[in-house]
């Protein structure tokens, strides 16, 4: 099967998101979309799978243009597409999501029949996923494997990733990658969009990148690194060095902390944080990262232990009196955790920086909020629904939004789905509050980032602390033992 | 909703209102003239009109608060019934010991307190039980109309005989005053205007009002920015709650003055129509009310002229909602 975009246009109101995007996606290959935040992949990818319409243009599958308007057409023509959170039913058995996925299921089906083939499917790919477990223990990259499966056995013919490899553990991404290979050399089509260049790099045989909507350039194995950075922006961004550690006071300590949630709680953590130190916690997945960030923050209430800013203790206090105290924290979903969606921009600032009036100085609001625009170049006018940003816009307009000087910064994947341009200007703008004594932890599902910004790695795995070293004391070889759970 | 969207939606309306007084048996043109007349016919007409307009008003401005912050009040008929519990037993108590204007007061105030007391148990059972406000406030609906009852065929009957009429009527000391010939009280039109607007402004230019806002639209991201989910709850819980219970008041010193089982005539459920229409905002409410206030007064002539029932309103006022919000999803998707 050949696959053929032809001149696709994308409007979204005033916005042109795809600009005349032709691109040949040939039977057998593994094709790249690279492309910084907002360049318009994932919204290409949307209209190749029938998310969402085009504005004008024409989809050809073997040369003959097809029409199609909902996902489940889309598969009709063999066309799927697996998300970056998979859309799947947590609350049914592994096999139950496979079955719903197939189209067209005999009202008489078999259990043993699906069991054989979802055994099947797994052995071809080397996926080990129990089919009766249920889909909410599933790790990330488990899930994902249950969606490939899925999706090939529903007949896709070609296959859409949305940044594959986020989230996922190393061998995770090993047998994901191998697996693609095979479905590729069956003569399947694979579209993985990512902005990872070394991931692109190693899996690809065609690279087509996108900048501000439009196809910037294609280029075939063997890649020049170099050449995809320089086509993906147009100048390369150097990377953030580490601010120099300056020892501060111990900041906030957490004394065997317990708490319930997540895929397997909290369990028994000590934790110490100094001024201006900045802190990376790494881990699979639901391994207790992203928990202990929410149980520093004063967002869930421990079942055990104590947490002490300085001297005072702060446990069973609630969230409102860690916010006075000057602990922020940045979610990692910030449409359904961090923001507003339907509250403007200027809104967000009358919430966070206008705490003691009772009627709202608009005049005043509207300064603040115009300054803030522009210092931290939100793309978005002040009466702009927060949904309407993008992701980065989002991110930008969070850190607008936190105090003159926090005491302690929480963020939960500060980067996830951000470019690179946009992950240093956001990794200095945090690093300078550093200088003034604040403290950072942050979570994080690349180790790049950890290894490149943080001076001490807190590693979990299933709820525990098994490792916490500052980063000139540990190899990348123990981190990544520790993370996989071996001692 | 643009005025072309109105348009759409009352064209709709009352193109398959027609089909349905067809089916029946109905002359359309007939039934439609009669509503008219019973609502405008005279001024004892639109008086009563003015006099549903009013508890629409009211009840609507509290439900704003409740809606906005993304909760379904659908106790609001209980709290109306128990403002009309408190303002009935003021009056029973105290009848001959203060002044009549100064127990008129208190009525109000205790009718106040019943309503936010009857809205803040629906709270408290959403905060510490974690029961969704439309079945606590669906079961506190019941309890209250129990009450009134047991109240009116125990405690408060009538001597001699208790009746479904309800309780004894008040002295005619203790009515609300309403000028005469007027028959309907300016100063409570009045006060639906005042609180109208001052509802609007708390919900516009204040920052809890935003704060409600920001609550209705992602309650998940409240810690983040350390808003209180529950204090902000109960407040907005105890605003309608106590706009419910002025309504209570309303209905037994200004129309009743008594207590009848039917005290609350429905105006809670049809306040939550009204502003689900309106669409959660204040401006369109004033004009909602008064629509549906004229269905209402308008459409009890039905039964005896053409022997239709008076229900024809609710189905009116029951499309109206319902195409609105599909004319909202059309928008929403085109």
């Amino acid at each position: 099967m050949d696959v053929e975009l032809k001149h696709i246009h994308k409007y979204f109101g005033p916005v042109h998101a795809n600009k005349d995007i032709s691109i040949k996606l040939s039977s057998g290959t593994i094709h790249g979309i690279l492309g910084e935040n907002g360049a318009g992949k994932s919204t290409l990818m949307k209209i190749l799978a029938g998310y969402i319409p085009c504005s004008s243009g024409q989809i050809l599958i073997n040369g003959i243009p097809v029409k199609y308007s909902t996902p489940t057409e889309a598969l009709k023509y063999r066309i799927g597409m697996l998300y970056q959170d998979p859309l799947d039913f947590p609350a049914l058995k592994v096999l139950e999501n496979f079955v719903l996925g197939i189209p067209d299921i005999p009202f008489l089906n078999s259990q043993k029949s699906f069991k054989k083939m979802f055994h099947d499917l797994c052995r071809q790919f080397g996926f080990s996923i129990d089919p009766e477990s249920s889909v909410r223990r599933l790790t990330l990259g488990e899930r994902q494997q249950l969606e490939i499966i899925r999706l090939v056995a529903a007949g896709a013919s070609l296959i859409i990733l949305d940044e594959p490899t986020t989230g996922i553990s190393v061998a995770q991404k090993e047998t994901l990658f191998r697996a693609l290979r095979f479905l590729a050399d069956e003569g399947r089509i694979i579209v993985v969009v990512s902005h990872k260049l070394e991931d692109v790099m190693s899996l690809c045989d065609v690279v087509t990148v996108l900048g501000q909507g439009e196809v910037v350039g294609e280029v075939v194995q063997p890649f020049d690194p170099n050449e995809l950075l320089r086509l993906m922006f147009k100048e390369i961004p150097a990377p953030v060095p580490r601010c120099t550690l300056k020892c501060g006071h111990p900041l906030l300590w957490m004394d065997r902390v317990s708490a319930p949630g997540g895929r397997c709680g909290l369990k028994e953590c000590s934790f110490t944080v100094k001024e201006g130190e900045i802190v990376g916690l790494a881990g699979l997945e639901g391994s207790g990262q992203n928990l202990f960030l929410r149980v520093a923050s004063g967002l869930v209430e421990p079942t055990r232990g104590e947490i002490y800013l300085g001297k005072e203790k702060l446990t069973h206090k609630g969230r409102q009196v860690f916010k006075n105290k000057g602990i922020c924290f940045i979610p990692t979903d910030r449409l359904a955790e961090g923001l507003f969606p339907d509250l403007t921009v200027s809104e967000h600032f009358v919430l966070t920086k206008f705490d003691d009036s009772f009627f709202i100085p608009w005049d005043k609001v509207e300064q603040v909020s115009v300054n803030n625009i522009i210092k931290f170049s939100i793309k978005g006018d002040s009466n702009s629904k927060v949904s309407t940003l993008s992701g980065g816009n989002q991110q930008r307009l969070l850190l607008s939004l936190l105090p003159q000087n926090p005491k302690l910064i929480l963020l939960e994947n500060p980067i996830r789905g951000l470019d690179v341009e946009s992950s240093s200007w956001i990794w200095s703008y945090l690093q300078s509050f550093c200088l003034k004594g604040t403290a950072i932890v942050f979570s994080s599902s690349d180790l790049d980032e950890i290894f490149g910004v943080a001076h001490r790695i807190v590693v979990f795995f299933d709820g525990k602390i098994v490792l916490d070293s500052p980063l000139e004391e540990v190899s990348l070889e123990e981190v990544h033992q520790a993370i996989a759970g071996v001692t | 909703m643009k005025i072309t969207d109105w348009v759409i939606v009352i064209l709709a309306v009352f193109s398959v209102t027609t089909v349905v007084l067809f089916l029946v048996g109905a002359p359309p043109i007939d039934a439609y003239m009669l509503i008219f007349k019973g609502a405008f016919g005279s001024w004892r007409h639109f008086a009563q009109v003015l006099n549903v307009w009013i508890p629409l008003v009211i009840c609507s401005c509290g439900l704003l608060f409740t809606f906005n912050m993304g909760l379904w009040n659908i106790g609001v008929e209980g709290q109306i019934m128990l403002g009309a519990v408190g303002s009935t037993f003021v009056i029973k108590a105290c009848s001959s010991v203060f002044s009549p204007s100064l127990i008129l007061v208190v009525a109000g105030i205790c009718a106040i307190l019943g309503g936010a007391l009857w809205a803040v148990a629906a709270g408290f059972l959403k905060i510490r039980g974690n029961v969704h406000e439309i079945f606590s406030g669906l079961g506190l609906n019941f309890v209250a109309q129990a009450l009134i009852l047991w109240l009116i065929f125990g405690p408060w009957k009538r001597p001699g005989i208790a009746s479904m009429s309800g309780t004894e009527p008040f002295p005619k000391s203790l009515w609300f005053p309403v000028p005469a010939g007027w028959r309907v009280s300016p100063f409570m039109i009045g006060l639906a205007v005042v609180l109208l607007l001052a509802t609007a402004k708390v919900l516009q230019a204040t920052r809890w009002g935003l704060v409600l806002k920001a609550l209705g639209s992602n309650v998940k991201a409240a810690g983040v920015y350390g808003i209180s989910v529950n204090r902000n709850l109960f407040f907005a819980m105890l605003c309608a709650g106590a706009f419910a219970g002025l309504v209570g008041f309303f209905q037994t010193t200004v129309i009743y003055h008594r207590l009848i089982p039917a005290i609350s005539s429905n105006y809670g459920y049809l306040s939550l129509l009204v502003v689900m229409l309106a669409q959660y905002n204040w401006k369109p409410v004033p004009f909602i009310a008064l629509l549906f206030a004229i269905l209402q007064v308008g459409s009890i002539q039905l039964p005896l002229m053409l022997r239709i029932d008076s229900s024809l309103s609710g189905v009116i006022q029951g499309l109206l909602v319902l195409t609105a919000i599909g004319v909202m999803y059309a928008r929403r998707r085109s």
